[in-house]
């Protein structure tokens, strides 16, 4: 056995690497795609390789070079793989880079069409009462729009002859309730009488039913149409019986309304006598705003906004509560009236015309529901 | 109601000023709605005087004047005959507006003079019909002066709005008697000397209807001169818009305002025979009614007949026959109580307006007919002379004395406010209230026979479904309770309902319960899925035309409105399809073909039911696009909206199925109904009937949906159980089925469902081919169906038998089989 020279062997192995390392890395270098770098790397690396024809060999070489000829042969092949990897990872992003390119979008062009559905102005009113009076405990009750005219007219002591009982102005049906004329209700006052009714039931059984406090929002009928009027409209009633309520209740709960609703906090409200049969005493309730330019609360004018009144005692009686023992108020508001004045819309008809044109102009995002954390 | 300020000013004694005085009217219940002053149209007027009236250099006609209005000479050029040097004339300078002429008056030069003015006639003025030369005052009219002021047009027409319970002030009186008592004056006494009469009256009464008459006087007052009224009366009707017509006439006329007291007058010399009888009309019987229009009675009207018939419609208008001209020389003054409801119907009844019927329907002062007949008949004597007769009568004086008390407490427990009983009592005196007994809690006061709103209500109409005690314990305490309230109405009104201090509602607690029912929730959630999946929500009216309700189902007669206001609004709508499908054709005929439309509310389907429905309509196309083709709306949209609804309500619609059996209405291949279970009908949807929708104008294809919201269950509030997560993925396997053309996919779907409940999550319809290459009457349903397993991963044989277990289903379900 003789001995050798590691470093003569390493010096012979490295001159006949070195000529192969340099012919690779420049192949690689020239691949221009990935196809073209596939087929480097199979010429260079594959079974039929120059370089793998040298690992082949290495079992057949004396074994005192094979470690230091192994190593290098092995290094070379990282070598290679390594720039090859390399060469590939930027051949990839260059063709990403031209596709992406070629991928480019007209991101200014129209989307798809997606027809945005809105919430009729008197619906977005209705959700905005209903809040408001939510926070003052008030419930929504809700009742038939047809009625007899008990609950329409006997019940409220409107009397037989009273003009409002004639054909000029409440729609009759061609039908009867019992022995009843049937008829359109001309205000929600009817559900007022059937709350008191169940109420005064459950009171003569014993019980304490808890004081009433409801509003009544719904569809009313009148036999009138023109720019202020419409056959058709709809109001907002509401009713408070208690042991203790007053008409300073009934004026603070208006004023409570009203700057709710118009939001402004310091809306002037005024408080004029009026009659109404089944109030008394009754109010008719002003607010101000100017009539030139429509400003809910500026100006020096005056507008009458709604009817109310201490719920007189024929109406208890009428339904069983006992005026001696229980008192409160009831009020009416003509929901569409608001509507058109909360908007300064000119003219009532739009709102039951239903042109599209102006639904998009007036209406509401469904997404965002009327309440008060998050404003009115 | 109108009055003039100066009118008021007869029976209150006053200093405030009018804006005090129309302010305060509105605060106490008299609210007023509208204040004419015509002196504001004069403003500019003054009293010149014309120096000299010299004739014009190049005019025969004209005037060349030099007119004084207190500072420098004006040049006037004037076309009056009668303008002459020295008079007091009215001038208007420039800048005025004529009121007669329409004109303002500019600085002019008339053939080479100067003209820096105009003296003025009547006419122009506003004030007249003269106009043959300018006004000439009285030579003391102060130069300079305001000529509205000094000729006394400075007075302020004020009209109210008398709400229908107070009668009593329909009168100047009564509103001076508020006005008096809300503390803005004195109001003057009311003591007309009685007017003795000499001999019986020519014409008696005789009262044949009790009821609606309890109470009449009258007498003759003969040898009377009927001709123009002085014009003091003139001015006082003309200033409230009433045209004077002769004297006897206008008295009445002027008491009816003045005191509140309507009364008639006839022509004693055309009344045929003695007698005036109150008694029932006769049917048929007709007569020529002073408002210009015949009046035939009826039955139920009382009419004031002589031997001729009737003459007159009682207490609402007078006839012509027997009525007061220039050559009355007799006159019989009718001076009378009517009942109020029967005023009322039988005004309703004919449909007349008269001063007089506003005023007995309301209520007069049923103590005041004596007094009232004196004073009319005094000033007849003073203004026409003659010579009455003594008072003949039918009837008594009704009861109307009535007390009502009033605890001072509740000024405050009820009313809400601070009032001493003193400034209580004191107010309701002012109003003619006198105390019958006080101490200090309470007083009892005597109610003015004006008023006959006070301690005097309709009558109870309680629920019969009242129990008894109830009833009757009620009716006693509103009996006890409302004379009281109506005095505490009285004291408010007068003091200001300002003087009330507003208190919040108290709340029971912090944060309030909700106050919408799951039903009121689920009818807002409704609204706003639709309104988010791009429909637009709109409002209609709950009637329509029955010829088009008619097309919807039975046009029922009972829900037929007896008096529409409108042939086109005449019937209460089956549903709101109807009303919608109007606001499409609408909108499609302004040129927006492309519409979602959903009404959220009630639809009257049969006499006594009244449900609650979302209601939608689909027409044209999903829109134009670069991205994606435009297709027209189709029945699938309108089911997809009725089902989006459904699931926002959380219905489980997986369980929901589409039978074909909707209302003739819909397209008979193209609509369904959704149910759940056998029972429940949730919703309607498909495209609507070709023929409905040319009779509508709506393009063929127009599809809609109706939702039954009350039809929904309520959703259980169970707390939900823990999801299963299964740790493995699902698979996926397509099958494509040939099964005849008929087949629902619904039915495939469940088919295959229902395969295996434990693994099979999902089924989807992917195709659906009909055509070449398939079996006559063949269609081709592909699906997908997602295994999801629970426990571990399916083998190739499990996913095999699953497969099987599916074509196996589908197979018995419908007849079909797997495509190759």
């Amino acid at each position: 056995m003789s001995e050798i020279d590691p470093a003569a062997v390493e010096a012979d192995e490295f001159s006949k690497l070195a000529p192969l390392q340099a012919a690779v890395l420049s192949k690689l270098n020239e691949a221009a795609d990935l196809a073209a770098l596939e087929t480097c790397r199979v010429e260079v690396l594959g079974k039929a390789s120059e370089l793998a024809g040298l690992l082949k060999d290495v079992g057949r070489l004396p074994p005192a070079e094979r470690p230091i000829r192994a190593a290098l042969r092995n290094a070379l092949k990282e070598t290679i793989s390594s720039a090859l990897e390399t060469r590939r990872g930027g051949l990839e992003e260059a063709a990403l880079t031209v596709r992406l390119s070629a991928e480019r979008m007209d991101i200014s062009a129209p989307v798809r069409p997606e027809p945005a559905g809105l919430i009729h102005p008197i619906s977005r009113t209705m959700e905005e009462i209903a809040a408001i009076f939510g926070a003052m405990g008030f419930s929504v009750k809700e009742g038939p729009d047809v009625e007899d005219d008990w609950f329409a007219f006997g019940a409220l002591n409107i009397p037989g002859h009273h003009p409002a009982r004639a054909m000029m102005d409440t729609f009759y049906l061609n039908a009867k309730i019992g022995e009843r004329r049937a008829l359109l209700r001309p205000h929600t006052s009817s559900v007022q009488i059937r709350t008191m009714l169940e109420w005064a039931k459950a009171e003569a059984t014993g019980a304490t039913p808890e004081p009433i406090r409801i509003i009544v929002p719904g569809r009313t009928f009148r036999s009138d149409h023109d720019a202020t009027h419409s056959p058709m409209f709809h109001q907002v009633e509401g009713l408070v019986i208690g042991r203790d309520i007053t008409l300073a209740h009934l004026k603070g709960c208006l004023i409570d309304f009203l700057r709710a609703f118009f939001n402004v906090p310091d809306l002037p409200v005024r408080f004029r006598a009026s009659y109404f049969p089944f109030t008394e005493p009754s109010l008719e309730v002003d607010i101000g705003r100017d009539r030139k330019s429509g400003e809910i609360g500026a100006g020096s004018d005056w507008l009458e906004i709604l009817g109310s009144g201490m719920v007189h005692p024929n109406v208890l009686a009428n339904c069983g509560i006992d005026p001696r023992e229980y008192q409160g108020f009831a009020f009416g508001v003509g929901i569409d009236r608001i509507t058109i004045l909360k908007h300064g819309m000119a003219d009532m008809r739009p709102l039951f015309e239903n042109d599209v044109r102006w639904l998009r102009h007036y209406g509401f995002s469904p997404l965002a529901p009327a309440n008060l954390h998050e404003g009115i | 109601m109108k009055f003039s300020l100066s009118w008021l000013k007869t029976w209150l004694d006053t200093d405030v000023s009018a804006a005090e005085i129309i302010e305060k009217l509105s605060t106490i219940g008299l609210e007023v709605e509208g204040v004419h002053n015509a002196a504001e149209a004069l403003a500019p007027f003054v009293i010149a005087e014309v120096l000299e009236a010299a004739p014009h250099p190049n005019a025969d006609r004209l005037r060349a004047c030099r007119v004084s209005i207190g500072g420098a000479e004006i040049s006037v050029v004037c076309g009056a005959p009668n303008a002459r040097t020295g008079m007091k004339a009215v001038f208007a300078p420039p800048g005025a507006f004529i009121p007669g002429s329409g004109i303002t008056l500019k600085v002019g030069e008339i053939r080479g003079v100067k003209s820096e003015g105009m003296l003025v006639s009547t006419r122009e003025l506003a004030l007249g019909d003269e106009h043959d030369g300018i006004i000439e005052l009285p030579a003391d009219a102060p130069v300079g002066t305001a000529y509205a002021v000094w000729a006394g047009l400075d007075d302020p027409v004020i009209e109210i709005s008398v709400t229908p319970n107070r009668g009593d002030a329909l009168s100047v009186r009564g509103v001076a008697r508020d006005l008096a008592a809300a503390g803005l004056g004195t109001l003057r006494a009311f003591n007309p000397k009685p007017v003795a009469g000499a001999g019986a009256s020519r014409i008696s009464w005789r009262n044949d209807f009790a009821e609606a008459c309890p109470w009449v006087l009258g007498r003759t007052v003969s040898n009377v001169t009927n001709g123009e009224s002085p014009d003091w009366l003139k001015a006082r009707l003309t200033s409230i818009g009433l045209r004077p017509i002769n004297t006897l006439a206008d008295i009445t006329n002027f008491f009816t305002h003045d005191l509140g007291r309507p009364l008639h007058v006839f022509d004693a010399d055309k009344i045929a025979g003695s007698t005036l009888t109150l008694r029932h009309g006769v049917p048929g019987e007709t007569f020529a009614g002073l408002h210009g229009k015949q009046v035939v009675v009826s039955s139920d009207d009382c009419v004031i007949a002589d031997e001729n018939g009737a003459q007159s419609l009682a207490g609402i208008v007078g006839g012509v026959a027997t009525g007061c001209d220039f050559s009355t020389r007799t006159v019989f003054i009718e001076c009378a109580l009517f009942d109020r409801v029967h005023i009322a119907l039988t005004g309703q009844r004919h449909a007349i307006h008269s001063d007089a019927r506003q005023r007995f329907e309301r209520g007069i002062d049923p103590a005041l007919l004596p007094n009232g007949l004196h004073a009319a008949t005094a000033m007849i004597l003073d203004l026409c002379g003659g010579t009455a007769s003594e008072i003949t009568q039918a009837g008594s004086e009704p009861h109307w004395r009535r007390k009502a008390k009033i605890r001072f407490a509740r000024l405050k427990t009820f009313g809400g406010a601070d009032i001493r009983p003193d400034e209580a009592v004191g107010s309701l005196e002012k109003l003619g209230f006198t105390v019958y007994r006080r101490d200090g809690a309470h007083a009892v006061l005597d109610v003015p026979s004006w008023r006959n709103d006070i301690a005097q209500t309709p009558a109870l109409e309680q629920s019969p479904d009242l129990d008894p005690v109830t009833a009757k314990t009620t009716a006693e305490g509103a009996a006890e309770i409302e004379p009281e309230v109506d005095l505490i109405e009285e004291v408010l009104r007068l003091r200001g309902l300002d003087a009330i201090i507003p208190v919040s509602l108290p709340l029971s607690r912090s944060i309030p319960a909700p106050n919408l029912t799951p039903k009121q929730t689920r009818t807002a959630l409704a609204r706003r899925s639709l309104a988010a999946r791009g429909l637009m929500e709109c409002v209609t009216f709950s009637f329509l035309d029955h010829n088009i309700a008619g097309l919807f189902a039975q046009a029922d007669e009972a829900l037929r409105l007896a008096n529409p206001i409108a042939a086109d609004l005449d019937q209460m709508r089956p549903t709101a399809i109807a009303t919608l499908a109007a606001v499409a054709a609408r909108n499609i005929a302004r040129g927006y073909p492309d519409l979602g439309l959903f009404e959220v509310g009630p639809a009257y389907p049969e006499p006594g039911s009244q449900i609650l429905a979302a209601a939608g309509l689909r027409s044209g196309e999903t829109g134009l696009s670069a991205l994606a083709a435009s297709r027209k709306f189709d029945a699938l949209d309108a089911k997809a909206d009725a089902l989006a609804v459904l699931a926002a309500l959380g219905v489980a619609t997986d369980a929901i199925t589409a039978t074909a059996e909707a209302p003739k209405f819909f397209h008979p291949g193209q609509s369904g109904l959704l149910r759940q279970g056998p029972k429940i009908i949730l919703a309607q949807f498909g495209a609507l009937h070709p023929s409905i929708c040319s009779k509508l104008d709506l393009p063929i294809g127009t599809v809609a949906f109706e939702i039954f919201l009350d039809a929904i269950p309520e959703p259980k509030r169970r707390k939900k159980s823990a999801p299963a997560l299964p740790a493995f993925q699902p698979l996926r396997r397509d099958f494509a089925f040939l099964v005849p053309a008929a087949t629902p996919a619904e039915t495939l779907i469940r088919a295959a469902k229902g395969a295996d409940r434990n693994l099979i999550t999902n089924v989807t319809l992917f195709d659906r081919y009909a055509g070449k290459n398939l079996p006559e009457g063949q269609i081709s349903l592909a699906i997908a169906v997602t295994l999801q397993p629970t426990e571990k991963s399916l083998t190739e044989t499990e996913i095999e038998a699953v497969s099987a277990k599916i074509v196996a289903a589908v197979g018995k379900a419908t007849g079909g089989v797997l495509r190759n």
